[in-house]
């Protein structure tokens, strides 16, 4: 009996334990998630891993109340990527963050091709400008010419806060710009602004009808 | 790239509107949040144009930092009045929001497609009406960063 209870007794200390380890494997797993997702796209998963791969991310959120709203996020920095990530969590727990490191894979995304055969339509686009591979002023570029793309809402997400930039975007015909403060409470307050606006606030167009 | 309240200067905001009634709630709601925005009203399309172009006899042309347009108003149509605006090279940065009663699926497809930068539907209840106004003010006001007044080159 005692024996079972000081067992008990340390039990939490060993959860505690776990719990960390769990969650520094977890980090890592992440990681090399997110690398796998660039491997693949070199061809370096077979075509089972990819399918692996993409249902993983699909079934993330799917299952809880109501129906999932579907962004995503084209974005190369892991650190904003994963601020993102935490503060939509927060924010609105029906958001399935989708996430595109670079200009080609979030056309990819878009158009169904490479790894991306079972992506969902995104509800909002949330685009980085400058983006390795292709940039993010060639990606709205071909959002807004693409009948079947441009009715969905692309808001600028980006360090840049230069005059050109901005009015080009506004060409370009992005829905929003908005310039990603350095300040990291700052950062997950414009987040949260994205969220209470455009995802609670505003119509957004219809998946089926929005094609 | 303007910066809204820091220097005082006015946020010109049109507001494209025929009903007397919501025009009136509008002007309160941005009275009562931000007092920089300084809102114009045209109360059909063809105002709405004529203020927006040139060739206004009476004054120089208006280009606003932000539009509020309703979809359903007398002599042309918001959807009309959009695509003119997004089909203009001096006028389609100007960031167009939709707001409106209607709800119609098939409206707010149209007006994505006409690039409506986004749509937001008008509540019934008052005080959802002055929320929605002040959500306006501040995203598009205080948070995104919008398209300096002369393009820069």
């Amino acid at each position: 009996m005692n024996r079972i209870n000081r067992a008990l007794d340390r039990e939490p200390f060993l959860a505690a334990e776990h719990r960390r380890d769990t969650h520094e494997e977890f980090k890592r797993l992440n990681e090399n998630f997110r690398r796998g997702i660039s491997d693949s796209l070199a061809g370096g998963l077979s075509e089972s891993a990819q399918q692996i791969v993409v249902r993983k991310e699909t079934m993330k959120t799917i299952g809880g109340d109501g129906v999932p709203i579907e962004v995503l996020l084209v974005e190369d920095s892991p650190g904003d990527v994963r601020l993102t990530r935490e503060a939509f969590r927060d924010a609105n727990s029906s958001i399935h963050l989708h996430v595109a490191a670079d200009g080609v894979e979030a056309m990819e995304f878009l158009r169904r091709q490479g790894i991306h055969t079972q992506a969902p339509r995104p509800d909002l686009i949330l685009l980085d400008l400058n983006l390795p591979k292709m940039d993010g002023r060639e990606v709205l570029a071909h959002i807004k010419e693409d009948a079947g793309l441009k009715t969905i809402p692309t808001v600028i997400l980006t360090t840049s806060d230069s005059e050109v930039d901005i009015a080009r975007s506004y060409q370009l015909q992005a829905n929003c710009y908005l310039s990603k403060p350095v300040q990291l409470d700052a950062f997950e307050s414009l987040v949260k602004s994205i969220n209470d606006f455009w995802l609670t606030k505003v119509k957004l167009p219809g998946q089926r009808n929005g094609a | 790239m303007k910066e809204f309240g820091d220097r005082g200067s006015p946020i010109e905001v049109l507001l494209v509107e025929d009903s007397p009634g919501d025009v009136r709630l509008t002007q309160e709601a941005f009275a009562g949040t931000n007092s920089s925005v300084h809102l114009r009203v045209a109360g059909d399309g063809v105002e709405a144009m004529a203020m927006l172009n040139d060739g206004s006899p009476d004054s120089a042309a208006l280009r606003p930092d932000l539009i509020l347009l309703d979809l359903n108003l007398p002599k042309m149509d918001g959807r009309e009045v959009l695509a003119h605006i997004k089909a203009n090279d001096r006028l389609k940065t100007i960031p167009t929001v939709i707001l409106t009663t209607s709800e119609a699926e098939a409206d707010i497809v149209k007006s994505y497609q006409l690039q409506a930068n986004c749509y937001l539907s008008k509540p019934v209840a008052l005080d959802a009406f002055e929320d929605l106004v002040k959500s306006i003010n501040e995203f598009w006001l205080t948070k995104a960063k919008l398209p300096p007044q002369s393009e820069p080159d």
